[in-house]
């Protein structure tokens, strides 16, 4: 009976080729932007998702372009809590042209690759770069991405630190997994703080940010109190955060974009909802006959009501089906489009079953007036519905 | 004499239009024996379709007890009634009601998915049934696929599939030329003498009620006397 039923309800679904294949077009498009504009929206929070709960980042206080003291990293080791700590500053080059954008970091290498373990880069590479002042360390899709190899130098041209630098590439790390942020540059502190002292001896010895390696994630809110209560009321106040907050501080930024993506994500649902619902009432009008036949005969109106949903739920299914392994293809094209403006840019499971609930909430929805309406129809109306 | 199969005992049946009432069956009562076959006739809008329907059990009465095989069918829930009809009531049609989506044989099978046969017997009693119609050859093939008196003979298969005991038909020959017609009739007289189905059927056409037992005139809503044409077989 069960199969009987199902075979019919996939019959009627297909029943009228044109508008079964424009419906399934339309559900297979519309679950596939929803997924694309879902990815889109995740690679915006990639950086905070991929944030580490053992890691703080101190600041000043004041404004993250402030520089802090170096001599705050011993003060900060100090801190009951706190495993180790290294220190980042923004460099902000222009590789050849402004559009090839990637953020670039000088750090102190030891501390710094230590208290981010999802960067793997070989101990040689390490060594080498260690090393070598002038060595960099670039993410494997930064190097994909402009074909850099070990050895080769980079020329940037410093916006904040004017002027024209370059370094030589000691190592390529790789990501621990498919959230880790592979588009990095990293080079020695050591090697800007002498450029900085030489021309500017009092902006020297200082770093842009700290980060903080601490024992227990648990203890984050009041090691962080701690560390700034350490320098409160000094010259240059901080303000100590988790790195995940740290992160979503910047996407606070461009907030309002994300909100206006996903709008637009579940307008597309909203669309393909009210699409859907009348396929589904045309289709189940023009059967009317049909299923007061089927009730004559003695089907209950749950088995009309249930051909209708399953009819439905059929449609939705094969778009959906469609829609979502049309994502990985179209998220991957979409990426390289965008010229690796998302460092992170997959396809995360959240957003596959976010699609798989969408299709299913369309399907519902389609179906539940239909099918209501269905049941309800008086036998000898539905009958006389033939002409 | 036995027990009538159907007897109807002053059904009504009036509808509400725009605050008027509009009578369409006024305190219809006669009996239908066992086995017998009747045609009814009448002006089209004389209530042929609506009495036929109350019998049926797919419409209900505004009064009166409609009784087949010893049940008031009005007093039934609709659950109960779908049931009832499952079992009791085999339906032909004009435009013969058929699923476009299901062929021959899946569309006589229908009704058997409401009883407990399994897979295989209902393929059996479908089979067999299409052989009585003479549309064994035509099992696979769709409604689209078939003229319009095959359609209405697999209808027929359908309709005698799960063995009622009433067989009711709304004008089965009304969209047929006359060779068709005439196996539609042929068959349903086959019906009512060889397997004893007792058979009402609605009819404009003057030659298919001939075929029946006895002719009931409906006109305004009431029942002409019974005009016998031959004897009941009982
Ligand atoms: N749902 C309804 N609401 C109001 N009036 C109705 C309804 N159904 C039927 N009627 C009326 O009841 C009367 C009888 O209808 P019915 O269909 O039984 O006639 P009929 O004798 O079968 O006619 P025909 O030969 O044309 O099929 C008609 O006047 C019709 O308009
Ligand atoms: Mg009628």
């Amino acid at each position: 009976m069960i199969l009987f039923m199902l075979r019919m309800a996939l019959k009627n679904a297909l029943r009228h080729r044109l508008r079964a294949l424009l419906t399934l077009a339309g559900i297979a498009l519309a679950i596939l932007s929803f997924g694309l504009l879902s990815t889109v929206v995740s690679a915006w929070y990639a950086g905070a998702d991929a944030a580490s709960d053992k890691r703080l980042i101190t600041r000043s206080a004041i404004s993250l372009v402030f520089p802090l003291p170096i001599n705050y990293g011993e003060k900060i080791r100090a801190v009951e809590g706190v495993t180790s700590v290294s220190w980042a500053n923004w460099f902000g080059g222009v590789y050849i042209e402004e559009k090839n954008f990637f953020p670039q970091f000088a750090i102190e290498p030891t501390s710094y690759l230590r208290l981010y373990p999802e960067f793997h880069l070989e101990d040689a590479e390490l060594a080498a770069f260690i090393r070598d002042r002038q060595g960099c360390v670039v993410g494997r899709k930064l190097a994909q991405r402009f074909g850099w190899k070990i050895g080769d130098r980079i020329p940037l041209r410093g916006t904040i630190y004017a002027g024209n630098w370059s370094f030589i590439v000691r190592g390529i790390y790789t990501g621990r997994d498919s959230g880790t942020d592979e588009n990095q540059f990293f080079f020695h502190w050591t090697y800007l703080n002498e450029w900085i002292t030489q021309r500017y001896p009092r902006r020297g010895n200082s770093s842009g940010v700290f980060v903080i390696g601490i024992r227990d994630g648990g203890e984050a809110a009041l090691i962080s109190e701690r560390v700034d209560s350490l320098f409160r009321n000094s010259l240059a106040e901080t303000l100590t955060e988790t790195e995940k907050a740290f992160q979503l501080g910047f996407v606070a930024m461009t907030e309002s974009i994300v909100l206006a993506i996903q709008l637009v994500s579940y307008v597309v649902i909203l669309i393909i909802m009210a699409v859907m619902a009348n396929t589904m009432a045309m289709s189940a009008r023009e059967r009317t006959a049909e299923y007061a036949t089927l009730k004559a005969l003695g089907f209950s109106p749950g088995v009309i009501g249930w051909l209708i949903l399953v009819e439905s739920l059929l449609l939705c299914a094969i778009g959906a089906g469609i829609g979502i392994s049309l994502t990985w293809p179209a998220v991957r094209a979409v990426g390289q489009a965008l010229d690796n403006l998302f460092p992170v840019f997959n396809v995360a499971n959240s957003t596959v079953w976010l699609q798989v609930a969408a299709a299913l909430v369309v399907a519902l929805s389609a179906a539940t007036i239909p099918a209501w309406r269905a049941m309800q129809v008086r036998i000898v109306d539905g009958l006389r519905a033939v002409g | 004499m036995s027990q009538p199969a159907v007897s109807l005992r002053h059904v009504s049946k009036h509808y509400l239009r725009g605050g008027q009432v509009i009578d369409v069956l006024k305190d219809i009562d006669f009996d239908i024996a066992p086995g017998d076959f009747l045609a009814l006739m009448g002006p089209s809008g004389s209530g042929k379709s609506t009495l036929l329907n109350l019998i049926a059990g797919i419409d209900q009465p505004s009064g009166g007890q409609i009784i087949v095989d010893q049940v008031d069918i009005a007093t039934l829930a609709e659950a109960e009634l779908a049931d009832w009809r499952a079992s009791h009531v085999g339906f032909i049609f004009q435009f013969y009601n058929l699923m476009p989506v299901l062929n021959a044989q899946e569309n006589v099978e229908l009704p058997l998915m409401l009883t407990t046969l399994n897979a295989r017997q209902r393929k059996e009693h479908a089979s067999l049934a299409l052989e009585m119609v003479g549309l064994s050859d035509r099992s696979s093939h769709y409604p689209n696929e078939l003229s319009g008196g095959q359609q209405q003979r697999v209808a027929i298969a359908r309709a005698l599939v799960s063995d009622p005991s009433l067989i009711v038909a709304d004008e089965p020959t009304g969209d047929l030329d006359r060779k068709s017609a005439g196996e539609i009739l042929d068959l349903l007289g086959q019906l009512n003498t060889e397997l004893g189905k007792t058979i009402i059927m609605v009819t404009h056409d003057g030659r298919a009620a001939e075929r029946a037992h006895a002719i009931r005139h409906l006109e305004k809503g009431e029942l002409s006397a019974l005009e016998m044409l031959q004897p009941a077989k009982v």
